[in-house]
């Protein structure tokens, strides 16, 4: 547009609709923002002819000012509006371009930060140890060096008792000339005898932990490995209070299909004893029966030694050893894998079990 | 553990035909006993009685000479047209007439040794003839079993297998040791009797004891009872004259005894075995000759040694029982450790001719310890500390007695030495609804009287029951043990499943929750965490680098530890935990970020033996106290070992290697997750740290936490570990304990807006940079503006020219905000002054320009 353009009046009807319809056609021929820009210089900019009309208003007579000023302010809105409008479809198209050629392989390796993981037969014992608590009992827990009274005496294993010597046992060494009188803890069951003897009746309670036999490592067999032990001490539970628990026990870990089965055994601190067998689908080579624990009626001399007495209360004790449940559950052959602490093994159970 | 052969079983108990090792093994489990294995028969495939009818000696180049032999093996076996077999043997103890066992090819041997035709010393070797070795009969192998020469005749071509009992599947069965009875066929048949209904008929019902009591003269002496229990309590003896003793037994004898396990010896000795597997009763056959009247049982006197008949001299301890006879003094030779084995001296040998046959009933503590001590586990120290029934010894010998006339003649003396003081066990009180209230199974009184008789009770009375025992039960002393032989009898499968509803309960603990937001946590950012044993050598503790009075040398030794290497029990995670990162490293794992938690052993200096009580009373507050202060403290720890890269490389660049910050900022996660406020300083000796680049952790009571940090080089060298690996070891009782036991109370937040201010210091080099920042912190409190600092980080540390030798700049960032108004630049500025100045007054620190 040159300076000799003649200015536009501003009461010129027919030369502002020309304006306006040349402005709307230039926005409408805008392709990127910058013609856009262009545009607006050429149709709203100072020297353009809506803008130079405009400055021609304040030249009129007074009555003529205010028709002016309607047919200019309706022009210039419309300009605008389409102006607006066309800023907003070419950003948007800009972004929009922006945005792919910013595409990046988001496949490439994110892993800058690796997580950890947990050890199963730790989880394993928090899993089952939930399973009790969810039913109201709790969680306690003793040492691992622990005297042999509480390990087999206060459990009704005699000094002469062919079962003590079937426990495969740790002893400590005393002081010189001196018997320490302390184990390595062959079972968990210390931790019932202790709990008994420290908490009021009743008494609800799982213990897991670490226990010790004198066995070398192989693919079934590990010297330290882990147990949970149940203990229930109240008036009136029965042998039939040991399967429910169990029964329940067996569905929580093992999924609704699993049961329980018991066989006559002997231990000593229970009277009756039994040997608990596991149904479970998801056994190797097919659903069937496997050994999975020990259990019975607590022997009363137990309960003496502990201050209870059998006359007024009974109890129901178990054991499954943590290490072949995990194996049960989760497919594991070899006992070596748990417990030599390769990261490979742990990390494998990142996820929830 | 007892092997049960089922043909021997069905002599005591209606077994139906067909029954297999595995049906009775599911029969028996019903009642307790366990199946432990079963045992295929030892061969498979033809095994015959051959007759050889030719032997020609072959000498060989090797200086051997072979036997070339024609044996006839009956029409079915011999070659086409009836031709003996040509056979290779090796053995020269056989001529020309002989019957021997052949393994025809097919045949598989014990081993597996599958037998084949093949060619040999320029024949075909058409089969085998057999050793009792090769037949898994015995250790003999010096040469072939010459059938006639174990006493057995059977027409060529039988089968051997059968012949020898060698083609039966054994069941063994694991027996607790409350069912001493079921070592015994009599034992297991009345078990089968009990799970199945079948008919069990009793093979050692007592017999009457009306002999002339003037036997071989025997005394017992128990000067030192255990426990106050006479070491005897039955002693019989009788003797038989004129037996052949030595010959072989019968062959169904040999079978079975082969079948249960037992070597096959003579006929003396395995009269007595055969008698012990089949009642229960462990027996012994002395020759009488060299027995000199009385027979003394007595305990061992100080120093007193027996050669036993396994040919090994043992000192003998004051409490062994022993068996002794009177050739000059009385009682002065030993002739057995009763229960257990006995001595060589008095053996049955080829002179003997009369021979005294002894079944005693020995306390079961004393063979129990005796057999402990020596390390002998005999078959029938086995049987003994289980207890043996009381009133089999007249009954067993009289079997012995029996099987030695009717197989090696001889005659056997009226008189029967019976020295017999056993009582008869004890009535037991039994509320007949005991078992109902125990099992949860509402038994009749009918069903429990029932029961109790079926196992061999004496049932009477109405409410309660007065219950007497079977002798070969001791193990029925209370109410509670009848209540299991009910449940048991009637079946575990009767048992309701039912679940007991508890009292609400106060879910995990405390510190149990802590716990495992601690293993978590490390978990999350990293770590992974894994078990390792607490067993530890001298070499692992060295190389710690630990001073050698360095407290956590102080362990716990172990008097039987699976390796002597590692006798000790851990005093500290990380002597484990580096051995577990080790091991990672060798398997090619070296970007290593493990956990551990566990409990370490402390053991106090001096600290008493644990008091040997009694069980089935509650100990006294004093002595369970006296068992408290022999267990030696067990702290739970948690340890962590970082070797290589901490953050791995990658497409977006180089990865960052550990160094002593990444252990200490974990040792801080822990107190962290915890909630207990740690203090950070510097230790320049503690091992296994680097002496430069350990800190030690305290909490604000000045009590150790734990330390972490860069490993001294030398022990990461000593573990094969990466450059520059890092450590932290914490103790997480102490941080436990020293947790918030009060609901943390949450501060309000300012919604008035932050000031930034950036501060620079420039202080000496050796100050640590814990001191400046609590410095800043101090004196930002201190300011005018009150206390204002919401957050102060350090952000950076400069050393070089502009700060001057010796000198470092360290730059904290504060984020201030009043919690009433919005600060003023005047407020900022003074926050600022009184930072500079309480770090100027402490270490003369100065504004870096």
């Amino acid at each position: 547009m040159s300076d000799d353009t003649p200015v536009l009046s501003p009461l010129d009807e027919s030369g502002i609709a020309a304006a306006v319809d040349a402005a709307l056609a230039a926005v409408e021929a805008a392709r990127t923002l910058d013609e856009l820009k262009s545009a607006r210089l050429a149709h709203t900019g100072e020297r353009s002819p809506l803008a130079l009309a405009n400055r021609g208003i304040g030249a009129l007579a007074p009555a003529d000012k205010g028709t002016a000023g309607k047919l200019l302010g309706a022009a210039r809105g419309r300009v605008q509006q389409a102006l607006a409008a066309r800023q907003t479809v070419l950003e948007a198209e800009r972004d929009a371009r922006v945005l792919v050629e910013e595409t990046l392989d988001v496949t490439l390796p994110s892993d800058r930060h690796p997580r950890g993981a947990r050890h199963p037969l730790e989880t394993l014992q928090e899993r089952v140890a939930d399973i009790f608590v969810s039913m109201g009992w709790e969680i306690a827990e003793g040492p691992e060096l622990e005297s042999e009274w509480f390990n087999f005496d206060a459990l009704n294993f005699g000094v002469d008792h062919p079962a003590r010597q079937m426990q495969d046992t740790f002893f400590v060494e005393g002081e010189p000339g001196k018997e320490a009188g302390l184990v390595l803890r062959t079972h968990t069951s210390p931790v019932q005898a202790r709990t008994l003897l420290e908490r009021d009746l009743p008494v609800y309670i799982a213990c897991p932990g670490k226990v010790f036999r004198t066995d070398e490592l192989d693919a079934t067999h590990t010297p330290v490995f882990h147990q949970i032990e149940g203990l229930a001490v109240d008036k009136g539970l029965t042998m039939a209070n040991l399967k429910g628990t169990l029964d329940h026990f067996a569905r929580a870990i093992f999924g609704p299909e699993a049961r329980t089965r018991l066989r006559p055994a002997f231990f000593p601190f229970t009277e009756p004893s039994a040997e608990m067998d596991l149904w479970f689908p998801q056994k190797k080579g097919g659903a069937g029966w496997i050994e999975w624990g020990g259990c019975g009626m607590v022997n009363p001399n137990v309960l003496r030694a502990c201050g209870v007495d059998p006359e007024v209360y009974s109890g129901f004790a178990f054991g499954m050893g943590i290490e072949r449940t995990l194996m049960l559950r989760h497919g594991i052959a070899d006992m070596h894998d748990m417990v030599e602490g390769d990261v490979r093994f742990s990390t494998q159970f990142q996820a929830v079990i | 553990m007892p092997r049960i052969p089922l043909t021997w079983l069905a002599e005591h108990v209606s077994t139906p035909d067909g029954l297999t090792a595995e049906q009775l093994a599911a029969d028996l489990v019903r009642v307790g006993l366990e199946e432990e294995a079963i045992h295929a028969a030892a061969v498979s495939g033809p095994l015959v009685v051959g007759e050889v009818v030719e032997r020609t000696p072959e000498p060989q180049k090797n200086g051997k000479t072979i036997n070339w032999c024609r044996v006839d093996v009956g029409p079915d076996h011999n070659e086409p047209g009836g031709m003996p077999r040509g056979i290779v043997c090796g053995a020269h103890n056989f001529d020309v007439g002989d019957r021997v066992v052949v393994a025809l090819p097919g045949a598989v041997l014990p081993g597996p040794f599958p037998i084949a035709s093949r060619k040999t010393y320029g024949h075909v070797s058409d089969g085998m003839i057999c050793s009792a070795r090769e037949l898994g009969l015995g250790e003999d192998h010096d040469g072939i079993i010459v059938l006639a020469s174990i006493g057995i005749d059977a027409p060529v071509g039988t089968d051997a297998r059968e012949l020898l009992g060698l083609g039966e599947e054994v069941l063994e069965i694991n027996v607790t040791p409350d069912r001493g009875y079921c070592f015994s066929m009599r034992g297991v048949a009345r078990e089968y009797a009990h799970s199945t209904g079948a008919t069990f008929t009793d093979p050692a019902l007592p017999v009457p004891t009306d002999a002339p009591a003037a036997g071989f003269t025997v005394e017992i002496d128990d000067q030192a009872p255990i426990h106050g229990v006479v070491g005897a309590d039955r002693f019989v003896a009788r003797v038989v004259r004129g037996v052949r003793a030595t010959d072989p037994s019968p062959t169904w004898m040999q079978r079975r005894l082969q079948q249960a396990g037992m070597r096959a010896i003579n006929l003396a000795v395995d009269a007595t075995n055969y008698v012990m597997l089949d009642l229960g009763q462990p027996l012994h056959a002395y020759d009488l000759a060299r027995v000199a009247e009385p027979i003394v049982v007595r305990r061992a006197k100080p120093g007193e040694t027996l050669r036993t008949l396994d040919d090994v001299v043992r000192t003998l301890d004051p409490e062994d029982l022993l068996v002794t006879d009177s050739p000059a003094a009385r009682g002065e030779r030993i002739i057995g450790l009763a229960g257990v084995m006995g001595g060589g001296d008095s053996e049955v040998g080829p002179t003997t001719t009369d021979v005294l046959v002894e079944a005693a009933r020995w306390d079961p503590i004393t063979v129990a310890r005796t057999a402990r001590r020596h390390k002998l586990p005999t078959e029938a120290a086995k049987r003994y500390e289980r207890g043996v029934d009381p009133q089999l010894a007249r009954v067993a010998v009289d079997r012995v007695v029996a099987l030695l006339t009717e197989h090696g003649g001889g005659e056997a003396d009226e008189a029967v030495t019976d020295l017999d003081t056993t009582t008869s066990p004890e009535a037991i009180t039994l509320d007949v609804d005991l078992p109902a209230r125990l099992v949860g199974v509402p038994y009749t009184a009918d069903e429990v009287r029932e029961t109790l008789t079926a196992i061999g009770c004496t049932v009477t009375g109405e409410d309660p029951l007065t219950v007497v025992p079977p002798s070969w039960r001791p193990d029925l002393t209370v109410g509670v043990d009848l209540v299991e032989e009910v449940a048991r009898l009637r079946g575990y499968d009767a048992i309701p499943s039912i679940l007991p509803s508890a009292p609400a309960g106060r879910g995990l603990t405390e510190a149990q929750r802590s716990r495992r937001s601690v293993a978590r946590a490390l978990a999350e950012s990293g770590l992974v965490e894994v078990l390792s044993y607490p067993f530890v050598g001298l070499d692992q503790v060295d190389a710690l680098g630990l001073a050698p009075d360095d407290d956590r040398r102080h362990a716990v030794r172990l008097l039987n530890p699976l390796s002597d290497a590692q006798p000790f029990m851990r005093t500290n995670l990380l002597v484990t935990l580096l051995d577990t990162a080790r091991r990672n490293v060798n398997r090619g794992e070296s970007d290593l970020a493990l956990f551990e938690i566990g409990l370490v052993t402390r053991p106090v200096p001096g600290a008493p033996s644990a008091p040997r009580l009694p069980g089935g009373v509650r100990p006294s507050d004093e002595d369970l106290a006296a068992i408290a202060a022999a267990v030696p403290p067990q702290p739970r720890r948690v340890a962590g070992v970082l070797t290589g890269l901490r953050e791995p490389a990658g497409w977006w660049g180089s990865g960052r290697r550990v160094d002593h910050t990444d252990a200490i900022a974990a040792a801080r996660l822990v107190a962290g997750v915890v909630g207990v406020p740690v203090v950070v300083t510097a230790d320049h000796d503690h091992a296994p740290w680097h002496p430069g680049r350990c800190a030690r952790l305290e909490t604000l009571d000045g009590v150790l936490v734990g330390h972490a940090g860069e490993l001294h080089p030398n022990v990461v060298a000593a573990h094969g570990l990466p450059t520059r690996a890092a450590a932290f070891e914490v103790d997480l009782d102490v941080l436990l304990a020293a947790a918030p036991d009060e609901p943390l109370q949450a501060s309000e937040l300012s919604t008035f807006p932050i000031a930034k201010e950036d501060v620079a210091l420039v202080v000496a080099s050796d100050v640590p940079a814990h001191d400046v920042l609590e410095a800043v912190r101090i004196g930002a409190d201190a300011s005018e503006a009150g206390a204002v600092l919401e957050d102060l980080r350090l952000f950076d540390v400069y050393t070089g020219e502009q700060v001057g030798e010796g000198n470092r700049s360290l730059a904290f960032s504060l984020r201030l905000r009043a919690g009433d108004r919005t600060l003023t630049a005047a407020e900022t500025a003074a926050v600022r002054e009184a930072v500079v100045a309480e770090a100027s007054r402490r270490f003369g620190a100065t504004l870096r320009a």
